[in-house]
């Protein structure tokens, strides 16, 4: 999966899972402020991708300093990289 | 009594008809059924009866997501049939959020359909690693009251009352009782559930389901007749508003009926096996409590669902306490029983039997049953002014709740 593919693939669980339309899912996008995230929203979003990238992420630290969907993609892109191969 | 008078000045319907109120009064007038084989479903699970009457094309999506998230079906009927109840109380918007507005709604249990999806997960993966955070808000015992609660911005008394068959009619039992003693101004009442094969399959494992009209299945459920096999269990939602008289009065509400007497007790015989003194003494409980005779009252819905025994304990009651006099019928042969919605719903027939002047007939009623006690069945449209009718509700667990509901204030 190239990078664009793992972006694409972020964009379209945000999308289907929390109903935000696509024009809003651009990088400088703050998840909570803008998007209208919340707390419960959150581990939903951990559980979703979660699944869909077959990581474990519930527990990283790195989650709680994400604040922009270009935060979000760089975390996502760091884990799928350095996952145990499947 | 009472202590004080109440008034109905809303009323809002999901149920297998489709949405509101006027949807399902035409489908009733018209005598349809809604009940529809389901085999796919039910022989998975090896149930023998495979009927049941559903909602079908629910626009869930009208509801905003950020309430939508935490909702089950159950949770999305009740927020459909409050938001119709409220436009025909025209309740301001201020009054949801003074206080002094509550939400007394219940269901059976809570999400049936959420619980199925969390253990079919965890003893799958033995994991909890798939769970959403928002399914535990779909399967509180509060589910449904909460969610609405939260959606319209309430902030008066929430009470979630669950008595299994009797919800809907304890639960504006409960919301009236509220009312009239002035803990609110206000109650958006009534109850809720949502279909699933598993409630099909507790009323076979009881052998209290309908399973012989499989392949007929508009003859069914057959409430009083002498070929009635079971229930056929179906689902949607009825609230009511609810508001002191004076409360109505003075914002010029205009008012629908008025909730005049309210009974419940408990059957401590037997856990499943309803007994016609505990139901009479319950209808006249409520009787007492409206502060009139039998007489009085110009019609009864039964609570019948179609069972041999529930049937004939009503029934019989019914002959002991009001004699034959009197009109009765059942509107479980139309739709089905929905449960914790039944009562309520079926509470919402009654307002528009009492406005219209009409009563609907017991569908599925060829052979009235000598054994359900001589009393004065139904089977034909009826036309005649109404004052004063009752509404049974019935559980097991040996809950009974009556209502007695008049025309004129």
């Amino acid at each position: 999966m190239t990078d664009q593919e793992i972006i694409e693939r972020v964009n379209a669980g945000l999308e289907e899972e929390f109903e935000i339309p696509r024009e809003k899912l651009v990088p400088d996008a703050k998840i909570y402020e803008e998007l209208g995230l919340d707390s419960l929203d959150a581990v939903d979003m951990v559980v979703v991708l979660e699944q869909q990238f077959k990581i474990k992420i519930r527990e990283d630290d790195g989650i709680q300093k994400i604040r922009t969907l270009a935060d979000l993609y760089a975390f996502i892109l760091q884990k799928v990289a350095t996952r145990p191969e499947q | 009594m009472l202590k004080g008078r109440v008034v109905v000045t809303g009323y809002g319907a999901v149920s297998p008809y489709g949405l509101g109120v006027q949807t399902y009064w035409d489908g009733l007038i018209a005598g349809h059924s809604v009940v529809l084989t389901d085999s796919k479903q039910l022989s998975t699970l090896k149930v023998r009866s495979h009927l049941c009457a559903r909602v079908q094309d629910f626009p869930s999506k009208d509801i905003p997501r950020q309430h939508r998230r935490t909702m089950s079906r159950m949770s999305q009927y009740a927020y459909w049939a409050a938001r119709e109840a409220l436009e025909v109380a025209q309740l301001p918007e201020d009054l949801l959020h003074n206080g002094r507005t509550g939400v007394v709604i219940g269901s059976t249990t809570g999400s049936v359909d959420g619980l199925e999806e969390f253990f079919r997960n965890y003893i799958t993966t033995e994991s909890l690693d798939t769970v959403k955070s928002t399914l535990f808000f779909k399967v509180m015992n509060h589910s449904a009251a909460c969610n609405l609660a939260q959606a319209l911005g309430t902030t008066g008394p929430l009470l979630a009352p669950s008595a299994a068959c009797a919800t809907g009619c304890q639960a504006l039992g409960m919301a009236a009782m509220l009312v009239a003693s002035g803990q609110m101004d206000v109650a958006i009442c009534g109850g809720t559930d949502e279909y699933h094969p598993l409630t099909t399959a507790t009323f076979d494992i009881m052998n209290a389901s309908s399973t012989i009209y499989n392949d007929n299945p508009t003859k069914s459920p057959r409430p009083f007749d002498s070929a009635r096999d079971g229930v056929v269990c179906s689902e949607g939602s009825g609230i009511l508003v609810l508001e002191s008289l004076e409360h109505a009065t003075n914002r010029g509400a205009s008012i629908i009926a008025e909730l005049v007497g309210y009974g419940t007790n408990l059957d401590s015989g037997h856990i499943a096996h309803p007994s016609r003194e505990c139901i009479g003494k319950c209808i006249r409980l409520a009787l007492q409590c409206a502060d009139i005779e039998p007489d009085a009252v110009d019609y009864i819905n039964a609570h019948a669902t179609g069972t041999m025994q529930g049937d004939a304990a009503e029934g019989l009651a019914l002959e002991d306490v009001f004699g034959s006099g009197t009109p009765v019928s059942s509107l479980k042969g139309y739709f089905g029983h929905a449960m914790a919605a039944s009562g309520s719903l079926e509470a919402i027939a009654c307002l528009k039997m009492l406005h219209d002047g009409l009563i609907i007939p017991t569908r599925n009623l060829d052979a009235p049953d000598p054994s359900c006690g001589n009393i004065q069945h139904v089977q034909q449209l009826l036309r005649k002014p109404i004052a004063t009718a009752i509404k049974n509700n019935f559980a097991l667990g040996g809950v009974n709740a009556v209502l007695v509901f008049r025309s004129s204030v």
